[in-house]
Order: C-alpha cells, then sequence, then structure tokens
C-alpha cells in the first residue's frame, strides 16, 4: 500500500476537495438536504401560525428541522462511495484518519450551508425577533459541529450494512440525545431573551461533546473502514 | 455450588427484608420500596452496556469473535435489566411524581440506553458477514458509551431533575437514608449484579459447548 509523504492536513484536504468538487457537480446531498429543511420548516410554521410561539416551541422545532434534515443528507458521503464503487480504491490508497476529517469537514460544510439558509428563513416564519440572532449563532455553531461530530462515524458504519437510510437515524439519535437537549436547552434561553451568559453550562457541555464525539470518531474511524 | 446457594438464601432475605422493614420514604409511602429494585436494574444496565463494550474493545483488539458473542450477550441480558428499570421506574414515578414520564435527566438516559440497546441489535441484525458485524457493532458499542458520561452526569446539572438522588451529593447516601435502608440497598445492588453475572457465565459456558460441539461435527 503506496503512501505517500503528505501530511494529515493534505490529505484530509485532498478527499474534502474531491467530495467537494463531486458536491458542485451534482448538488445531490445539497439539494436533499435543503429541500428537507425548507419543506419541514413550512409545514410546521403553517401549522402553528403566526400565535406569538413560546421561545421553547420556537427553540424544540428549530432543532427538529435541523435534525431531521441532518439525518437526511449526511450519510450520502459515505453510501455514495459505496454504491459507485470508488470506496474500495479510497480504502487501498488512502490513511483511514485523512478520509475522515476530509468527510467530517464536508458534512460540516453540507450542514453550515443549510443552517446558514435556513435560520433566516425559520425567523421570518416564525417571527422569533431579530434581536436574538446574535447570542443564537454560537449556539447554531456549536450544534452543527456537534452534529457532524456524530454523525460521520455512524454513517460510515451503515454505508456498510444493509437498510442504510433507516439505520442511520435509529442509530445516530441515541447518540444525539445528549447533544439535542444542551441545544433545545441554549437555544429555549438565548431566544427568550435571557442572552448566552444564561446558556453558560450548556455551551461548556456542547463543546465537551464535540471534543469527546471528534475524538472517540478519530481513534474507531479505521475499525470501520479497514476490511 | 456454595455461590449459588449463598446469593439464593442472602436474595431471600433481602427479597423479605424489603417488604418488612419500614418503608424507605415515609412521604410516598409503601411504593417507596421499588427504590429496592429500580436502582439495581438501572445499576445493572449501565453495567452490562460498560462489560458489552469492554468485550468490543477486545475483539477490535484480538479480532476473536469469542469476544464478540460475549458483547452480544452481555447486551441481550443488559437490554432485559433496562427494560426492567424503566418499568418500575416508570411506575413509580406514576406514585411519586404524578406521571408515568417526565423526561426527568435519569429518565431520558434510561430511555436512551434502551434506544442505544435497540440500535445495537438492529446494527447487529442489518449485516451479514460475521466480522464485518462483529467490527461494526464493536465500533458502535465503544462510540455509543461514549455518551453515557454525558448523561449520567453532565445532563443532570443542566436541566431540573425529579430524582432524590440527584439533588443530594451521591456520596451522601448514608445520610438522607437511614442505616437499615442504606444497608438493603446496597445488599440488593450486589446480589442483583452477581444475577446478572452468574446468568452471563452460564450464556459464555453455552457458547463455547456450542464451540465445542461444532468442533466434534468437523
Amino acid at each position: 500500500m503506496p503512501t505517500s509523504n503528505a501530511g494529515l492536513i493534505s490529505k484530509a484536504a485532498a478527499v474534502y476537495a474531491k467530495d467537494f468538487r463531486l458536491e458542485l457537480r451534482s448538488r445531490y446531498s445539497l439539494n436533499a438536504i435543503l429541500m428537507f429543511a425548507v419543506t419541514t420548516l413550512a409545514v410546521v410554521s403553517f401549522s402553528l401560525g403566526q400565535s406569538g410561539l413560546s421561545p421553547k416551541l420556537l427553540s424544540a422545532l428549530f432543532w427538529i428541522v435541523l435534525f431531521f434534515s441532518a439525518m437526511s443528507g449526511l450519510a450520502h458521503v459515505f453510501i455514495r462511495e459505496e454504491e459507485t464503487g470508488t470506496a474500495l480504491i479510497l480504502r487501498l490508497k488512502a490513511d483511514p484518519d485523512a478520509v475522515y476529517l476530509g468527510k467530517l469537514l464536508i458534512n460540516f460544510s453540507l450542514l453550515s450551508v443549510m443552517t446558514v439558509v435556513i435560520t433566516p428563513i425559520f425567523f421570518i416564519f416564525t417571527d422569533a425577533g431579530g434581536q436574538y440572532v446574535l447570542p443564537f449563532v454560537p449556539i447554531l455553531i456549536l450544534g452543527v459541529v456537534g452534529l457532524c461530530s456524530a454523525t460521520t462515524l455512524v454513517a460510515a458504519i451503515i454505508a456498510r450494512a444493509s437498510m442504510k437510510t433507516a439505520l442511520f437515524a435509529a442509530l445516530s439519535f441515541p447518540i444525539l440525545m445528549p447533544l439535542l437537549l444542551a441545544l433545545v436547552s441554549a437555544s429555549e434561553k438565548a431566544l427568550g431573551g435571557q442572552g448566552l451568559s444564561a446558556c453558560w453550562s450548556e455551551l461548556q457541555a456542547l463543546v465537551a461533546y464535540a471534543v469527546v464525539m471528534i475524538t472517540g470518531s478519530l481513534m474507531l474511524f479505521k475499525f470501520v473502514w479497514q476490511e | 455450588m456454595i455461590w449459588k446457594l449463598l446469593i439464593f438464601i442472602l436474595m431471600t432475605a433481602v427479597i423479605v427484608l424489603s417488604f418488612t422493614t419500614p418503608a424507605p420514604q415515609q412521604a410516598i409511602g409503601e411504593a417507596s420500596r421499588i427504590m429496592y429494585y429500580h436502582v439495581p436494574m438501572a445499576w445493572i444496565s449501565v453495567l452490562a452496556f460498560a462489560m458489552s463494550m469492554v468485550y468490543s474493545i477486545q475483539y477490535l483488539r484480538g479480532r476473536q469473535l469469542s469476544y464478540d458473542e460475549r458483547a452480544l450477550d452481555a447486551a441481550r441480558l443488559g437490554f432485559v435489566f433496562c427494560v426492567l428499570a424503566a418499568i418500575s421506574g416508570s411506575v413509580f414515578a406514576r406514585v411519586a411524581w404524578g406521571s408515568f414520564w417526565n423526561w426527568d435527566p435519569r429518565e431520558t438516559s434510561i430511555f436512551v440506553l434502551l434506544l442505544i440497546y435497540g440500535a445495537y441489535f438492529a446494527l447487529r441484525g442489518a449485516v451479514e458477514e460475521e466480522d464485518r458485524r462483529a467490527a461494526l457493532t464493536a465500533v458502535y458499542s465503544i462510540f455509543a458509551f461514549l455518551t453515557v458520561p454525558f448523561l449520567v452526569f453532565v445532563m443532570p446539572r443542566i436541566m431540573p431533575s425529579l430524582h432524590p438522588a440527584d439533588s443530594v451529593v451521591d456520596a451522601t447516601i448514608s445520610i438522607t437514608m437511614g442505616p437499615t435502608v442504606g444497608l438493603i440497598l446496597l445488599a440488593s445492588l450486589v446480589l442483583f449484579t452477581s444475577l446478572f453475572l452468574w446468568v452471563f457465565y452460564i450464556a459464555v459456558r453455552i457458547r463455547r459447548l456450542q464451540r465445542s460441539d461444532l468442533k466434534k461435527e468437523d
């Protein structure tokens, strides 16, 4: 197995660039995620109307939309490799850590694009209050990081199993629970006007979660990836 | 043999005592006796999952299928105890706090543990080849276990909790309850754990017999 002397970062960047280019050509995952998110948000907003939704409800709705959109789109990075048959070559040529980091970054990019599109639409549809956007942003960023850190490894696992998409949601949800709990709790406070200082313990939990998940995934990925 | 006898006698004693001694929490009355059974069940579900994780780690290092089988057996038993913990907890919640399910942090963690077990079995069913199945489920088991510290330690600090132990630091378990209660609880914990390990040991022996049967057929 030829291994180049390029560093980990440049190898990961190469994996990322390949996926980015593929995504740019077909925009398959991006479309799936965006359409799912917009549709869910529209249905929810339409059903509830403008009747002064409480911060608790707003926060829950937002993260439900984000969670299910992530479930619909984040497994593609690995499933596509398996389906198009390129997985074998990648397995032979690339360093598992580099593959993981590249896939993590592409998932992060996908989720970030979706969040950037969805958040303004969310604030417009629900009239949540534009003054709360600023304290909401750090929670958003940590939430996106947390989501992709936990789901990338699970996506790699299910890509090699049958019933992939259903299994992805079933496997990811228990692992994402602590993240979702902290996110909903923190967002409720931010959207309720209490500011970031009230969410301090949740923010700490979110950072810890992301660190633990990424570290764990890095250590476990090669067992999933290699035959 | 002596251990089995000892477990039987002590278990009988504990069960009798759990019903004959005064109820642990007078405010709730007789229903607080559930605590003697609910706490061990919950503890064993986490213990079983931890065991499954350890066997998973050993499988990933040595690639011996016997470790994978043990991880599965531990998970199966743990699942049973997890269901029992959830049901006993739910009954207690109805009597003590008014409704069957409140999404209190500990209730949430037992529910998540249930889901993790379910997901583990779903993953096992979805992969055909033995080696790949063992490797994938081992990785999932280890990865899922990383969330347990968050659920057990971090969540009760973030969200308001109904469980009595969370409002008092765990070290003071002998202060918040009378010594008899603490003793019976501890005995129940130890004995149920022994029961779990005994059943697990039987499962390991069954596997060994099955394997030697297969060898004889060759």
